[in-house]
């Protein structure tokens, strides 16, 4: 799960990190308030899930509160396009109104999970400010990293080794230790899968401070944080996907015709790869789990059809032990109280295959059975491809 | 001959007495996987489709002896489950359970270090010697006895590569389902070690996806030391990039835990790759004929 910066922000401070003031403005009188209480000179921060926000024009720098409303008032409801997006891009919400940094040094900070190495790695650059995948292919010699034994944790002589050959001053160093190592508890309390500070600065004065701030969070840990799932933005995520969740369905939308729904999902990744492959354009990713419910199946075809690219569906199901007399029910239910009214091919493998095919031919509803995985995409191209035309 | 299970294999189900553990405890014994006991805390002493529950693992294992356990535990409690397993000198632990925090499992790997246990999983399917035993989810009615080994990342795609196989007559010495989370007990190398030595297995089928590095880890072992032919499928080609397909490691991230990368990776090694998932037979039946073993395979 992604958080907002602002949100990210807080946690930086209950955790003693040093952030910059700053608030949350959802209109532009917000914004002129927040303004206000810092002092006029303020930086305006479009709040969306994706980084790349300031080559976006998602940051701005206020010099007044008259300007500050302004500039938010231009923010607000706008939809920001940046290389993380996609060309749909995102629509602001939501502002962060900080007090304007005066930076000296730039760093790159990070703490996330190596999963090859099988534990965290903190990642520290004194070249920070640009994006850190730029920065490890033009000067890979900058980029400090070291790996954290989880049950030890970050030890302050591994920062002391990382950060004594870089030229930085003593006082500073000092610094970005202690923020390392609060760092590296929020994230092993949080069950974090990244925290990031791009950039943490210095200014002049010595004083060090995290003027970005991102979190995400490990999906499958968020049963024990319910500080951390009150801070989902609902509206960040894209709708059908969020209406998948609810049915406790995995679906991402892709941008083609052909709507999947498949059991498992390495078998749903191939099942979008041999569409592409015949020719198709599969309309989105859909797992619906190893125990596809009638529930399950009934939400997962309002979900398919919602989609109004969505010409034909292809329903892939390797039943394994789940038996097929019973998915088929599921499905001939489905689609009757959802009048499909595109092409529907259905491959069925598995236990009591005949009996669910049985089922399918007997239910009156215009069903395109299919032998195997290459039949069923074969047939869904071919069908999709004449509705095209 | 098979890898790390057969016929006489002595299995415990930890979280017997849930839906899911009920239900695939039922399943396994009508295969002829030899049960012995289940574990469930708090329910030692009663019975469970017959057979005795006890309240920890080394009850079980003293009582009725064990040589691997399965876990279908809700995720919260199946890191401790796994690491009780192992501190109960478990040879093999297969962990069935998806949903497990990418923490909790860093903190069983580093357990584990130094003991004795294989651990396979989380998030997987299990495995499975047709005619002799199987651990897991795996449907037995698709395998047929053989002589291929699969290794696998995912579940339904096991499936199908199996069902695949099994159509073109080739029979299978052991399947096994590795798991999609990102931090796993036995990976893609550890396995083809295993199938490389046993001699029952002449040829492997290993079903890759999109994410981390262990089809490119395990493509360099093929180079370095396997003899054996060897097919392969990488599934998420056409998977967007940044994006988690529904496996927690199942996503690329710029330009390492890619399709193509990987394929080519794996040709690179020898490796015959399917170009879609219907293929996965056919690949092994082209890797077996250029090794010339395709008669045997057949036996």
């Amino acid at each position: 799960m992604n958080i907002h910066e602002y949100q990210a922000s807080n946690l930086f401070r209950e955790y003693g990190i040093p952030v910059p003031e700053g608030y949350l403005a959802e209109t532009p009188e917000e914004a002129r308030e927040a303004s206000k209480m810092l002092g006029g000179r303020c930086v305006i921060k479009a709040q969306i899930h994706s980084g790349g926000r300031g080559k976006a024009g998602g940051v701005k720098l206020a010099s007044d509160p008259d300007e500050a409303a302004r500039l938010a008032e231009g923010l607000l409801g706008s939809v920001l396009v940046t290389k993380q997006t996609g060309n749909k891009g995102k629509t602001v919400r939501k502002l962060f109104v900080t007090e304007c940094a005066d930076i000296e040094r730039e760093f790159y900070f990070s703490i996330t999970m190596d999963n090859r190495e099988e534990c965290p790695v903190f990642i520290f650059s004194s070249d920070g400010g640009t994006e850190i995948e730029e920065l490890a292919k033009t000067a890979p010699e900058k980029i400090g990293r070291m790996h954290i034994d989880p049950v030890f944790g970050l030890m302050d002589y591994q920062l002391r080794y990382m950060l004594d050959r870089m030229d930085i001053e003593k006082d500073i160093r000092d610094r970005i230790t202690d923020i390392a190592l609060r760092a590296y508890r929020l994230f092993r309390e949080k069950d974090c899968s990244l925290v990031e500070i791009n950039p943490l600065i210095a200014d002049r004065n010595g004083n060090v401070t995290a003027v970005d701030a991102k979190i995400n969070f490990d999906d499958n840990a968020l049963f024990r944080h319910p500080d951390i799932r009150l801070l989902r933005d609902e509206l960040e995520e894209e709708e059908r996907e969020r209406e998948a969740g609810r049915y406790d369905l995995n679906y991402i939308q892709l941008d083609g015709d052909i709507a999947c729904m498949v059991n498992g999902a390495g078998l749903a990744m191939a099942t979008m790869d041999i569409i592409k492959a015949f020719g198709g354009s599969p309309a989105n990713f859909l797992d619906v789990g190893g125990s596809a419910t009638k529930e399950k199946i009934e939400g997962a075809f309002r979900i398919l059809l919602s989609d109004p690219n969505v010409k034909g569906i292809f329903v892939n199901i390797f039943g394994g032990i789940m038996k097929c007399d019973i998915i088929a029910g599921g499905i001939v239910d489905a689609a009757k109280s959802t009048s499909i009214g595109v092409p529907l091919v259905v491959r069925l493998t598995g236990t009591h295959e005949e009996e669910g095919k049985k089922i399918l031919a007997g239910s009156g509803l215009a069903i395109i059975p299919a032998e195997d995985l290459a039949d069923g995409a074969r047939k869904i191209c071919r069908l999709v491809e004449e509705a095209r035309k | 001959m098979s890898i790390w299970i057969a016929k006489d294999t002595r299995v415990i189900v930890q979280g017997i007495t849930g839906g899911q553990g009920r239900f695939h405890t039922e399943q396994m014994l009508s295969y002829g996987t030899k049960v012995t006991g289940g574990v469930t805390p708090g329910k030692g002493g009663t019975e469970c489709l017959s057979l005795p529950v006890f309240d920890t693992v080394r009850e079980a294992r003293e009582k009725v002896g064990a040589d691997a356990s399965v876990i279908f535990v809700p995720p919260r409690f199946a890191a401790s489950s796994i690491m009780e397993a192992v501190d109960a000198g478990i040879p093999l632990i297969v962990c069935i359970t998806e949903g497990i925090p990418v923490q909790d499992m860093m903190t069983v790997k580093r357990y584990m270090e130094g003991k004795h246990s294989r651990l396979i999983g989380p998030n997987c399917p299990g495995l499975i010697t047709p005619d002799g035993c199987k651990i897991g989810i795996l449907p037995g009615s698709i395998c047929k006895k053989g002589h291929v080994g699969v290794i696998s990342r995912s579940g339904t795609l096991t499936y199908e590569a199996v069902d695949q196989l099994t159509k073109l007559g080739i029979g299978q010495s052991t399947a096994v389902g590795i798991g999609g989370d990102p931090i796993r007990g036995t990976g893609f190398t550890d396995v083809l070690k295993a199938f490389e030595e046993d001699p029952d297995t002449l040829a492997v089928v290993m079903i890759g996806e999109i994410g981390g590095s262990g089809e490119e880890e395990a493509a360099e072992w093929i180079k370095a030391n396997m003899k054996k032919p060897v097919a392969a499928f990488i599934a998420g080609r056409t998977a967007p990039p940044g994006r988690r397909m529904g496996h927690a490691g199942a996503i690329t991230s710029g330009n390492t835990g890619t399709a193509e990368g990987k394929i080519a990776a794996l040709r690179s090694c020898g490796a015959v790759v399917a170009e879609t998932p219907d293929r996965i037979g056919e690949a092994l039946l082209m890797a077996a004929k250029r090794a010339g073993i395709l008669e045997e395979l057949r036996r």
